[in-house]
């Protein structure tokens, strides 16, 4: 009974041992000299392995950042500027900064707005779908709603509503740009992330046309692109595009758009208001895109609050500098 | 040593008595892994590493140590060890040896360590080879190949498994059969199918 006990702990602590030994022994000969730096990147980044910077997942940006072979342009969109910055102080380099961006979907076309010309009911996805008759909408440059897009998202940012519309969220989007290949009518693009006033079409047709097959497209009339301010709107083949680069959000072609195909996502605009140090002179009436300014000459002139728009162009006109713009954040100086 | 035993053993294994689909072992990787046909393949590849490695490792352990020694009893706490100190030396030397392999293999070698199919393995080769009338050569040559082509068939019914669900990836399942349940619809299915080779014998 004893040498059982004895023999079968000495046999399997004997073993226990070797194994021990031997595994010490070998952490030694095959001990692989990586460098820290790459673990500590990879705990920084975003670990979602999206590819968005141009590397076979995070573990390989990471090691391409250490190594010094990712060129200057290599960013983690998903991670941003905090990532990088993270990234730069591990490395003890200068981060680059990029502006964030975020997928904008170029559709507002829902099943109430735009017309099926046919009926689809094959595999869920928009790739399949334009593979086999084109799009199932009547505008065959609008969203298909099938969701391809939210399935790529890794992270969940886009949804698609019982209209078949496609929504992103902004605070989850990462601008990877995922979504920017999967999309077969290619009308998701990436775009500033403090951009509020974007155009949600992507017709080409001219505007009779767009307008009969749906009742949010953009119609080419070019009404946008004469009030704009600061020339950032130019029509492309029968279609307005905002050059962001010159963009001030100020929300005025949104305003002045027959078929709200300009969509200003600003919630709560601040409104135009003229002091007592109003002289009259009228400048603030000639550049108001709204007419929301009304006076006589030599007299202190009025803000209809309901017409306003809250562009803040009369702001810069004034040459007396008596107009603030007062908003649901309470008096504003100067405009953002 | 017989070659039409060799033969017998390695059809066995991989279609008369599969480990995952006749013996139910190791169906954790065979449901975890075989969402998509690269990962099934890599996990493939180390399995077979590994139960070769480990048959090899597991005879000389119960041949030289266990039998001497009138341990046989302990078989099952000894093979764990052997088992878990190989795939950690395995991970070692690949690691060292070849990164581009570690790569591939490196995130499935933990979860071959308690895959019971390995443990399997090493079981059924003392229940099978080594018992008495083998001669002792002919028990290792038979215990290695026993090892090798159950990795074999193992990753042959993963490999399907991957196939036949990337195939069904965009058909319209019902929501709650989605995932995990159709996963093991398909399981039984295959199973069934290769309850036909049951009665296939080498002459």
């Amino acid at each position: 009974m004893q040498s059982i006990l004895v023999k079968s702990v000495v046999a399997l602590t004997g073993l226990a041992a070797a194994f021990g030994a031997i595994l010490a022994y070998a952490s030694r000969i095959f001990v692989v000299h990586k460098d820290p730096r790459v673990e500590l990147i990879l705990e920084a980044l975003p670990g979602a392995n999206c590819g968005a910077c141009g590397f076979a997942g995070c573990h390989g940006f990471a090691e391409a950042v250490v190594k010094g072979t990712a060129s200057a342009e290599t960013f983690c969109p998903p991670g941003g500027n905090a990532t990088m910055a993270r990234v730069a102080e591990i490395l003890g380099k200068e981060a680059a900064q990029l502006v964030p961006m975020v997928a904008l979907v170029h559709c507002a076309g829902g099943l109430s707005n735009s017309a099926q010309r046919l009926s689809y009911d094959g595999i869920e996805d928009c790739r399949a779908a334009v593979l086999v008759g084109g799009s199932p909408k009547s505008c065959v440059f609008g969203c298909l709603g099938l969701g391809t897009c939210a399935a790529v998202c890794p992270f969940g940012a886009i949804a698609v509503d019982a209209e078949g519309l496609v929504h992103v969220d902004p605070k989850r989007c990462t601008g990877c740009g995922k979504c920017v290949d999967a999309c077969p009518v290619r009308i998701i693009e990436l775009v500033p992330k403090d951009m509020r006033v974007h155009v949600k079409c992507s017709s080409h047709d001219k505007g009779p046309v767009a307008k009969k097959v749906c009742t949010v497209a953009c119609i080419a009339c070019q009404l946008c692109v004469k009030k704009c301010p600061h020339g950032a709107i130019r029509m492309d083949d029968n279609l307005a595009i905002i050059d962001y680069s010159k963009c001030t959000n100020c929300g005025i072609c949104a305003a002045v758009c027959p078929t709200s195909a300009i969509t200003d996502e600003v919630k709560v605009r601040p409104k135009a208001l003229i002091g007592s140090k109003c002289e009259g002179k009228g400048r603030c009436k000639e550049v108001c895109p709204a007419k929301a300014i009304e006076g006589e000459p030599g007299k202190r002139h009025e803000v209809i609050r309901d017409k306003c728009i809250g562009c803040g162009l009369c702001l810069d006109a004034c040459p007396t500098r008596a107009i603030t713009m007062v908003g649901a954040l309470g008096p504003q100086k100067e405009r953002e | 040593m017989d070659f039409g035993q060799l033969l017998a053993i390695v059809i066995g294994c991989i279609f008369v008595s599969n480990y995952v689909l006749m013996r139910y072992l190791g169906l954790c990787p065979f449901v975890g892994v075989s969402k998509d046909l690269d990962s099934a393949l890599g996990m493939g590849m180390a399995v077979i590493f590994v139960m070769t490695m480990a048959s090899l490792a597991t005879w000389l352990v119960y041949t030289y140590i266990l039998v001497p020694m009138g341990l046989v009893y302990l078989r099952t706490i000894a093979f764990i060890l052997v088992i878990a100190a190989l795939v950690q030396f395995v991970e070692m030397v690949l690691e060292k040896t070849s990164p581009v392999l570690h790569r591939s293999l490196g995130i499935y070698l933990p979860l071959i360590t308690t895959n019971c199919a390995v443990l399997g393995v090493a079981v059924v080769n003392v229940d099978e080879f080594m018992v008495a009338g083998i001669p002792r050569n002919a028990s290792f040559i038979y215990t290695v190949v026993n090892g090798f082509s159950a990795g074999v068939g193992f990753t042959l019914a993963l490999i399907l498994m991957a196939a036949i669900r990337e195939r069904i990836q965009l058909d319209a399942i019902p929501k709650p059969m989605q995932g995990i349940p159709i996963t093991f619809i398909l399981a039984a299915l295959m199973a069934l199918a290769f309850l036909g080779f049951t009665g296939l014998k080498i002459a």
